[in-house]
């Protein structure tokens, strides 16, 4: 569903990604773990968008959205949730829902998938009108997660969702991912630095290591990895 | 007291508190209207969009060119036709404000502010001399036609003249379709969305250029209101024009809290009253732009944020 191949992203001088592939089946949850400064964040928001690559293709269902606008490539069903959840504090949770349903004209489908949002983070129906900017970052992440749902994504990008966040709410939200993942049949490519609960929910998993990937395996056969439970799984 | 660049909203006998009042609250609503400008654009851009107090001259002499078209379908001064030229100039000045942003300040996204300030600057500078020229408008004062016939209203035992309800009616009207177009619509909701972070704004399906053109547009179409409800006043126009009331409105959203959209009217309001209330003083009325300023910096040192402004969590 998504193939990112031979990426190269740079800023300024600074080379942020060598040439990386990755390859997203549909219906599948992908991990992605490596350590600060590795380019997770820079492969998605390359991928969304948001950065442009000075070589390499992003291919989302067959088709090339290299160097597509933001507001395309989530026009197409693959949507980003940015590190440190970026949620419109200005706004209420509410309109922040609303934005996240910003391309979408059938109404009763956003209708239905607020009910599904609300059944998923009851949290969120009981803020509905409070600013987003006053919710814990709990909260927020939980704003965040559902605001992509109501985008309707086809795809979902998700950054560090349990960043700052709880050891007690981080297995309630990957619990969700999973849930999104299997009752909505979204394909999910998930960056984490819990990467020991991120490979568990996964069937297949990336290490990243200054802007190259330096290993890729079934979850299940990284987890068990030396060398990666050394490096990302404390030991 | 006679202040050539704006005498006009002054010079009635001052008789009474109420009347005073009525006027402030008239040049407040003037200033409201284009604070609001300033204050939108910097919400989505952060820069000071200087230019903005060019297209609210242009406001003024768009209508003052449409008023005779328009004049032969409706009847001139009539309320209909003063709201067809009114329409038809925030329309032309909506086209203004998008092509000023598409040309002279796309180009320079991402760029330094400090580029773009200057840039702002120097298409104020273009607007105001390429007006002054011979072949567009010359530098010559023009009569303002006279849209709504004044007439002195007895209201409650004041006499109020009908132009300042005029202005007030019309500014009331247009911060409510302000508040439900921020606060209600899709495209109300995204601006404030790419106020607060373009990126994740982007991440959301919305084109950030198609809002910052719609803010331009919306900002560029209550100049040219307000160009024309100044107008209406002022004794004439003249390609300079929207400096003064420009520079008060720029001070105005500052003092509200730039970015901050019921800020932008609050200051304007308060900005008007406070200029109107302080020429009114006996023997003072030449020191009213130095008291009116004085009381400005005094709220400024204590809420450096302005009036409504959050310290920059919360922005329009
Ligand atoms: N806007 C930027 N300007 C310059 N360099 C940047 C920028 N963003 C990221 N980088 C650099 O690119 C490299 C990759 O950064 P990136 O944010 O993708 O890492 P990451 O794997 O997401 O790290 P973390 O786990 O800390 O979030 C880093 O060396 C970083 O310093
Ligand atoms: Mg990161």
């Amino acid at each position: 569903m998504l193939e990112i191949s031979g990426l190269e992203v740079s800023y300024g001088a600074i080379r942020a990604l060598h040439g990386v592939s990755v390859r997203v089946p549909d219906k599948a949850i992908v991990t992605l773990i490596g350590a600060n400064g590795a380019g997770k964040s820079t492969l998605l928001r390359t991928v969304s968008g948001l950065a442009k690559a000075t070589a390499g293709t992003v291919r989302y269902d067959g088709e090339d959205i290299t160097g597509l606008p933001p507001h395309a490539i989530v026009a197409r069903g693959l949507c980003h949730v940015p590190e440190g959840r970026m949620v419109f504090a200005n706004l209420t949770v509410a309109e922040n829902l609303r934005m996240g349903a910003y391309l979408r004209r059938d109404s009763a489908g956003v209708a239905a998938d607020l009910d599904y949002c609300f059944e998923t983070f009851p949290r969120l129906k009981e803020r509905i009108s409070q600013s987003a900017g006053t919710l814990s970052g709990g909260e927020q992440q939980m704003l965040a997660i559902a605001r992509a749902i109501m985008g309707k994504p086809r795809c979902l990008m998700l950054d560090e969702p349990s960043l700052g966040i709880a050891p007690i709410l981080v297995r309630n939200i990957f619990k969700q991912i999973v849930a999104i993942n299997r009752d909505r049949g979204i394909t999910v490519l998930l960056v984490e630095q819990n990467a020991n609960l991120a490979l568990k929910i996964s069937s297949y998993g990336y290490v990243l290591e200054t802007g190259r990937v330096i290993r890729e395996n079934d979850s299940l056969a990284l987890r068990n990895d030396p060398s990666v439970r050394e490096a990302y799984l404390g030991g | 007291m006679s202040d050539p660049t704006n005498p006009s909203f002054r010079q009635r006998p001052l008789d009474s508190f109420f009347q005073q009042l009525v006027n402030g609250l008239a040049l407040g609503s003037v200033y409201a209207l284009i604070a609001l400008g300033y204050t939108m654009v910097y919400g989505v851009l952060r820069f000071i969009n200087f230019a903005h107090a060019d297209v609210l001259m242009l406001g003024a002499f768009s209508a003052y060119f449409l008023s005779p078209a328009v004049g032969l379908v409706l009847p001139l001064p009539g309320i209909a036709g003063s709201l067809v030229v009114m329409l038809i100039s925030a329309a032309i000045c909506a086209g203004v404000g998008i092509l000023i942003e598409i040309f002279a300040y796309r180009p320079l996204r991402g760029r330094p502010k400090l580029t773009v300030l200057i840039t702002a600057i120097g298409v104020s500078l273009l607007i105001e001399y390429a007006c002054q020229h011979r072949a567009v408008f010359g530098a010559a004062t023009r009569p303002f036609p006279t849209l709504f016939r004044e007439r002195n209203l007895d209201l409650f035992g004041v006499t109020i003249s009908s132009n300042d309800l005029v202005v007030v009616l019309v500014t009331a009207l247009l911060l409510t379709g302000m508040w439900f177009i921020v606060h209600r619509t899709r495209v109300g909701i995204a601006m404030r969305a790419v106020s607060f972070n373009p990126q994740a704004a982007a991440l959301m399906g919305i084109n950030i250029n198609r809002v910052i053109s719609f803010t331009f547009g919306l900002g560029s179409a209550l100049a040219a209101v307000a160009g024309i409800l100044y107008a209406m006043k002022a004794p004439g126009i003249e390609p300079l024009m929207g400096i003064h009331p420009g520079l008060r409105a720029f001070v105005a959203a500052v003092l509200g809290g730039i970015g901050n959209l019921p800020g932008a009217s609050l200051g304007g309001l308060l900005l008007g009253l406070l200029e109107t209330f302080a020429g009114g003083i006996p023997g003072l009325s030449n020191y009213r732009d130095a008291i009116a300023f004085s009381i400005l910096i005094l709220i400024l040192l204590f809420k450096p944020a302005g009036l409504l402004g959050k310290s920059s969590v919360e922005k329009v």
